[in-house]
């Protein structure tokens, strides 16, 4: 009897895993996600009150003796509770939620930073006012208490771009630019993902979310838009002469390539593979060899015929691309 | 049981009443949302850029709503009237006239309070957004 007492209890508890504070609507770092959590408390919190309250009403009128209750007062229970009560409830939800839905204004000063989603990883470049275009990969950068406005796009199939933690998702559609203004509010280290099923490697299509201090995300992205610096290393030879120069732009190094990720600054990113693996050299060297074994259907050829030392040698130059 | 009141000649128990005057509040309330509906469309799909506000829409939402819900409160007060005709005195073997009228306007009153909170429901989101983000 005891255990099956617990028994929901232990149900629930793996819900509890989802609890966390990178990926998370319930731990917000932006403003339309704060909405977003007080519109969720008080819904939950006004369910439970609504839920007590009609609990209470079966119970009065269960209990109460025969012939208090009468025909008419229940019409009028039915009319108030059934009708009236819940137009005026939802007519005041509808006001109160209604200004969480207006877009945060934008002005041409504010920066703009256009992502793209491709099978599996997500293109990143970002256009400060009057600044260079600055492109990066698999890791969005935002200046905290700053407007900022995502043009999203996608290059292949439809993805959603969603960043719990900052806003609402929103869909990424071939041949169609969507625009999502956000606000960060709070700095740290968070998570976004693909929200829309767009192939083998959907489930593994993330990517870090680093909200910054204003004067460090200046910074930081002044090294960014800085070429990478030419190395004579033998791993720089190998990157060369696999062909990876063909796919992956190192800027300042070799020649420009727009299919795969830029490498410009890759050293410098937290995670490897579109936020799936820590950033270690035997991930980095396992992944150049077979990319297909972490993230199935993922448009990188496997290179069998590299040996395990020449792998070695290109994840230590790429990670000295700082 | 009827009161003196329910009793009372009214000049609305004199009105036709037919599935016609049955659908008239929902079919102001679809009239309305199109109205919405159909001038966001437009203006937006002609509009520049995402940001650009409606000119005066707020307004003439507001004019359209007011006037949508003034017709279906005259047809939900009509219906009210109608609905409370007294029924005919027993024995009940079969439908009269007064019954299809008091059948009638009931559900014209329903459908009136079901449309009334539509139109405002419908409104909001228009009123309160003023561009086409």
């Amino acid at each position: 009897m005891r255990k099956v007492k617990f028994l929901p209890v232990a149900m629930c508890l793996p819900i509890l895993a989802a609890c966390n504070r990178h990926q998370s609507t319930l731990a917000p770092f932006g403003e339309e996600a704060d909405k977003v959590r007080s519109i969720a408390i008080v819904l939950v919190v006004g369910s439970v009150i609504l839920a007590a309250g009609l609990a209470l009403l079966m119970r009065h009128a269960m209990r109460a003796p025969e012939g208090r209750l009468t025909h008419k007062g229940g019409m009028k229970l039915v009319l108030w509770l059934g009708g009236i009560g819940p137009s005026i409830l939802l007519l005041g939800l509808l006001l109160y939620a209604l200004p969480a839905m207006r877009p945060i204004p934008v002005a041409d000063t504010d920066l703009r930073i256009g992502v793209e989603g491709e099978q599996f990883w997500w293109r990143v470049r970002y256009a400060p006012p009057g600044g260079p275009l600055v492109e990066s990969a698999n890791e969005l950068r935002l200046p905290v208490g700053r407007t900022v406005e995502l043009s999203l796009r996608g290059t292949d199939v439809i993805h959603s771009f969603w960043v719990p933690g900052l806003a609402g998702k929103m869909d990424m559609i071939p041949g169609r630019t969507n625009r999502l203004i956000v606000r960060a509010t709070k700095a740290g280290t968070y998570r976004g993902v693909c929200a829309e099923f767009c192939g083998l490697g959907h489930a593994l299509m993330a990517f870090d979310v680093v909200a910054m201090e204003p004067a460090a995300f200046e910074r930081w992205l002044a090294a960014q838009a800085r070429p990478a610096t030419p190395t004579a290393s033998p791993g720089a030879r190998l990157f060369a002469s696999y062909g990876c120069s063909g796919c992956h732009s190192v800027r300042g190094i070799g020649p420009v390539a727009k299919i795969g990720p830029d490498l410009t600054h890759f050293g410098s990113r937290a995670t490897l593979a579109a936020g799936v693996l820590p950033m270690t050299h035997a991930n980095i060297a396992g992944f150049v060899r077979d990319p297909g074994k972490t993230k199935p259907g993922v448009r990188m050829p496997a290179f069998p015929q590299m040996s395990a030392a020449e792998a070695d040698q290109i994840a230590s130059y790429l990670q000295g691309l700082k | 049981m009827t009161t003196s009141k329910d009793n009372r000649k009214h000049w609305a128990r004199d009105l036709k009443v037919t599935l016609w005057t049955l659908i008239l509040p929902p079919t102001i309330w679809a009239v309305h949302f199109m109205f919405c509906y159909l001038w966001v469309a437009v203006t937006c799909a002609k509009s520049p850029t995402p940001g650009t506000a409606l000119n005066g829409f707020p307004l003439a939402t507001l004019i359209a709503t007011i006037v949508a819900l003034l017709g279906i409160v005259a047809a939900g007060y009509i219906a009210r009237v109608q609905s409370q005709t007294p029924g005919d005195p027993a024995p009940h073997d079969e439908g009269t006239a007064i019954d299809r009228l008091r059948f009638l306007a009931l559900s014209t009153r329903l459908l009136a309070g079901l449309s009334f909170v539509a139109v405002i429901f419908t409104a909001l989101p228009v009123i309160v957004f003023g561009d086409c983000r």
